[in-house]
């Protein structure tokens, strides 16, 4: 298989503009004989859908939530970055391309990262023009945070709910396509399969969640926009619905699956409790502009941290990352807190936490100033532990958070199915083996409000023309195929529950393909997915029917597709004998610990190609090319 | 600790439904309120019961999908609190819980706790926005607005869709989730260039939902898990009267908002 990535001719920094010009145009009239299907609501599906809808698409958008606007996007706290340089502190585009190649350990493709970089800044006037209530300064004018991995403050926030009102922002512009009637809305509607036409991706089948009902819609174009997989751990800070199951039936297609293996575990989350816990919770990682990251330096010392004195702490980040201090990114923060507890220094009653301190920064501004930046995150975090932030440090742990992998896509946001896009988290084009801090929420909006809208013309200029509907036996195909695997699903009538069998596969994928990786660990778990696998298919129990809202029904179909996907997960992890970003192969490691890349070996994106059941997956190899940045050692020292 | 739940059972849509019994054993007090209800559900799977069907999603408090009525006072009764940050050290031993679905004419429920909260959707469709296509937007800084009216309008954005204002209601008045997106809007410079047929529209849609209207009983404020204060009503009400004084109702807001 070919791979053509479709990257412009020219110097970087024209590639873009130069692209567009290179585009084929749909004429305004022309463009309402077009249609769209988008699957996803957040800020990539929501903007995509609303954008389209606006230059005269017919847009159908579809979602499994009651609402577009509770698309996970909503849960992103901190903020979205920008190259406005309005602090004038020496940021510029250059500088968060660098910032964010370098940061994603060199394994996101240059071109895309740069044109990220570029129309940053339109978002935020976008977003602003929408109403979206940014924080500002007192002279009327938008203020900016510093994020992790970053020396420049360039982060826009809306309090602790950047994620939610951005979300807002283009569910509103959404909302109103949908009351003009230019967007049909499904809410409640799962995509449970992906329908190709002589290889053109030209529909979905979805299952109404309330009534059980099957349909096929068909559209000139998909575009899938359904987020990430980290749910694939059981535990993560994702919401409970997030899955992985359009891409990967999208995957099943012929869509190849990129760099599964590189997973992104949040420095900055509240720790476990119970194994009754249902979801970890993060906390803004805006914190670590404030609060300082220590440990006791005595093994096992159970003393409350208010006693333990000053010099019997060990602030690990400032020690070894003194640059960036407790900014350090978000994989190398993640990793030092493992590091710290698995050495026998963590807190807590289960010695899986790390303290997160205020107590200078009270001292230096004022409990007063704290809490108006960070006065809701105080609050959930007594909320949910019970214990007061503002007498007592923080307790934090990494939990998985984001996924950099996901479908392969060219510089115009399709996979190699023509005809199938894939835009935000749900791909994987531009945040390499690590995202920093702020970035998810520029992408997801860089995608839908200002790259899709033009190159989803190109395709439908070239091959929009070919009309198919859903009396096509493909779609009747996939229509009974889902059926049938509804169907068996509600027959099997075993024993276990659908959830006891995805925390026995997410506690497997944490210990063998979480924060460190080895070759003896994946090649265990390799031989263990199967064997939950089956005893999925032999022994899980869905109860009541297909007709009706049925939850089980719904998450069992899910868990089918992540015992499926984690294989495809570890496969990847164990081929990549290098450690890079989020992916940290314990042999692969510098005598000081960190992650020791292999660019001689690895400067490639993995791309996986389903080879049908129980057969291997074979790779193919995007070679990535550095031609303005230097391949060089990541330091945060 | 152990509780007894009087939990809402319902099949579907044109069931009648019933309050039923359901005692919950192992529950543990550093557990969330649906955490406790996960282990009740899978108690019940075991016993082969179709488990209590509950909308949930995020599970920290920002996404709104959560949604129940818990001893009569919506999301619980822990102030500015959903149901899903809400945990169970705040109950005792023994306790009995009754927990149902939102009330109102407006959110059919659906099964169980579910409800169809379509109808506040349909409210943003008609005029929830600023009118702006995607690109020409000026400059972020082209338009200062003063710190304390973003702050404002950010105390109105804050409002997450639950419905808990309706549900808490007792003419089920949908008039504090309206309010705080008019007033957000109202508060902003972006948002002066519509703010009459805005206001308009979206209250025509509310009426015509089967919302009831506010008569100052202040359960919504109460009750509201963003704390959204209810002088947010106050100033959509004055929103109203500006655009019956530029007489917009009706016919010329709905050719704005292309109804």
């Amino acid at each position: 298989m070919k791979l053509d990535a479709k990257i412009p001719s020219g110097p970087l920094a024209e590639k873009w503009d130069k692209h567009i010009v290179d585009l084929k145009l749909i004429n305004p009239a022309n463009k309402r004989k077009y249609s769209v299907i988008v699957v996803g609501s957040g800020l990539a599906g929501a903007s995509a859908a609303a954008s389209l809808a606006e230059l005269g698409y017919i847009v159908a958008c579809f979602c499994y939530q009651d609402s577009p606007r509770r698309a996970h996007s909503i849960s992103a706290q901190g903020g979205i970055n920008a190259a406005k340089n309005y602090q004038n502190d020496g940021d510029s585009i250059y500088r968060l391309f660098y910032d964010t190649v370098k940061g994603g350990d060199f394994r996101a493709r240059e071109a895309n990262v740069y044109r990220l970089a570029q129309v940053s800044n339109a978002i935020i006037d976008q977003c602003v023009a929408q109403g979206v209530p940014f924080g500002r300064e007192y002279g009327g004018l938008l203020g900016n945070r510093s994020f992790g991995g970053a020396q420049v403050s360039r982060t826009f926030y809306a309090r602790g709910q950047t994620g939610q009102q951005l979300l807002l922002g283009a569910y509103s512009a959404l909302s109103r396509q949908i009351g003009l009637g230019t967007v049909k809305m499904y809410n409640r509607s799962e995509m449970l399969d992906l329908v190709l036409v002589d290889g053109h991706a030209k529909g979905i089948v979805v299952r109404d969640m309330i009534s059980g009902k099957i349909s096929s819609h068909a559209a000139d174009a998909v575009i899938l926009a359904t987020g990430g997989y980290a749910n694939v751990f059981y535990l993560s800070t994702n919401a409970k619905g997030c899955n992985v199951t359009a891409i990967y039936r999208a995957h099943k297609k012929g869509a190849l699956f990129a760099n599964p293996c590189f997973t992104q575990i949040h420095p900055t989350c509240i720790p476990v409790s119970g194994d009754y816990q249902s979801k970890l919770t993060l906390m803004s990682e805006s914190l670590r502009n404030d609060g300082r990251v220590w440990v006791p330096k005595n093994k096992g010392d159970k003393r409350n941290p208010n006693q333990i004195p000053e010099n019997e702490r060990d602030y690990y980040l400032e020690r070894k990352y003194p640059a960036y201090g407790n900014l350090a990114p978000r994989d190398i923060s993640s990793r030092s807190a493992k590091e710290a507890c698995d050495a026998g220094h963590g807190v807590g009653e289960t010695g899986f936490g790390v303290y997160l301190d205020f107590t200078d920064a009270f001292k230096r501004v004022g409990k007063g100033v704290i809490a108006e930046r960070y006065g809701n995150l105080f609050e959930m975090y007594e909320r949910i532990t019970g214990e007061d932030p503002y007498s007592v440090p923080m307790r934090i742990y990494p939990a998985p958070h984001y996924t950099m992998g996901g479908l392969w896509v060219d510089y115009n946001l399709m996979s190699n199915v023509p005809g199938l896009h894939v835009l935000g988290e749900a791909n994987y084009s531009d945040h390499g083996a690590n995202r920093l801090g702020a970035s998810a929420l520029m992408q997801g909006l860089a995608d839908g409000y200002f790259v899709i809208p033009y190159t989803i013309g190109d395709y439908l200029a070239n091959h929009g023309k070919v009309k198919v509907n859903t009396d096509h036996a493909e779609f009747k195909k996939a229509e009974s195929e889902a059926a049938e695997r509804t169907k068996k699903l509600l027959s099997i009538k075993g024993k276990r529950s659908v959830d006891s069998i995805h925390k026995e596969l997410g506690t497997v994928m944490w210990e063998y393909c979480g924060m460190g990786r080895n070759d003896a660990g994946l090649r265990k778990v390799l031989k263990r997915i199967p064997e939950i696998r089956d005893e999925f298919w032999k022994n899980v129990t869905v109860l009541a029917t297909n007709e009706e809202i049925n939850h089980s029904l719904e998450k069992a179909g899910r868990l089918a597709d992540f015992l499926e996907f984690a294989e495809l997960m570890c496969i990847d992890a164990l081929d990549r004998q290098e450690s890079c970003g989020g992916h940290f192969r314990e042999e692969y490691q510098t005598p000081e610990g960190e992650a020791q890349r292999n660019d001689q070996d690895y400067c490639f994106v993995s791309c996986w190609e389903y080879k049908g059941p129980g057969a291997a997956p074979v790779m193919h190899r995007e070679p990535l090319s550095f031609e303005t940045i230097h391949l060089a050692q990541r330091s945060y020292k | 600790m152990k509780l007894t739940l009087h939990v809402w059972r319902q099949k579907s849509r044109d069931d009648k439904g019933r309050l039923e019994i359901i005692v919950a054993n192992n529950v543990n007090s550093h557990m969330s309120f649906l955490e406790m209800l996960d282990v009740v559900n899978e108690e019940l799977i075991a016993k082969g019961v179709d488990p209590i069907h509950f909308d949930h999603d995020c599970r920290e408090g920002i996404c709104g999908m959560c949604s129940m009525v818990i001893n009569g006072v919506a999301h619980g009764h822990l102030k500015g609190t959903t149901v899903c940050q809400l945990h169970m050290r705040y109950f005792k031993d023994g306790d009995h819980i009754y927990i149902e679905p939102w009330r109102a004419k407006a959110f059919p429920i659906l099964k169980d706790l579910v409800v169809d909260r379509s109808a506040l959707d349909r409210i943003m469709q008609a005029g929830g926005f600023i009118s702006v296509r995607t690109g020409g937007a000026p400059d972020g800084n082209a338009i200062p607005v003063p710190k304390d009216d973003a702050e404002k309008a950010m105390d109105a954005a804050a409002c997450i869709g639950c419905g808990s204002c309706v549900a808490a209601c007792p003419n089920a008045s949908a008039m504090l989730f309206v309010a705080a997106k008019v007033s957000q809007f109202a508060y902003l410079p972006q948002g002066q260039v519509e703010r009459e047929n805005r206001v308009s529209a979206m209250v025509a849609q509310m009426d015509a939902e089967g919302f009831g209207s506010c008569t100052n009983h202040y359960e919504c404020e109460a009750v509201c898990p963003k704390e959204i204060p209810v002088s947010m009503i106050a100033k959509m009400n004055r929103e109203y009267a500006r655009a019956l004084k530029k007489q917009t109702l009706g016919e010329k807001a709905k050719v704005w908002a292309g109804a």
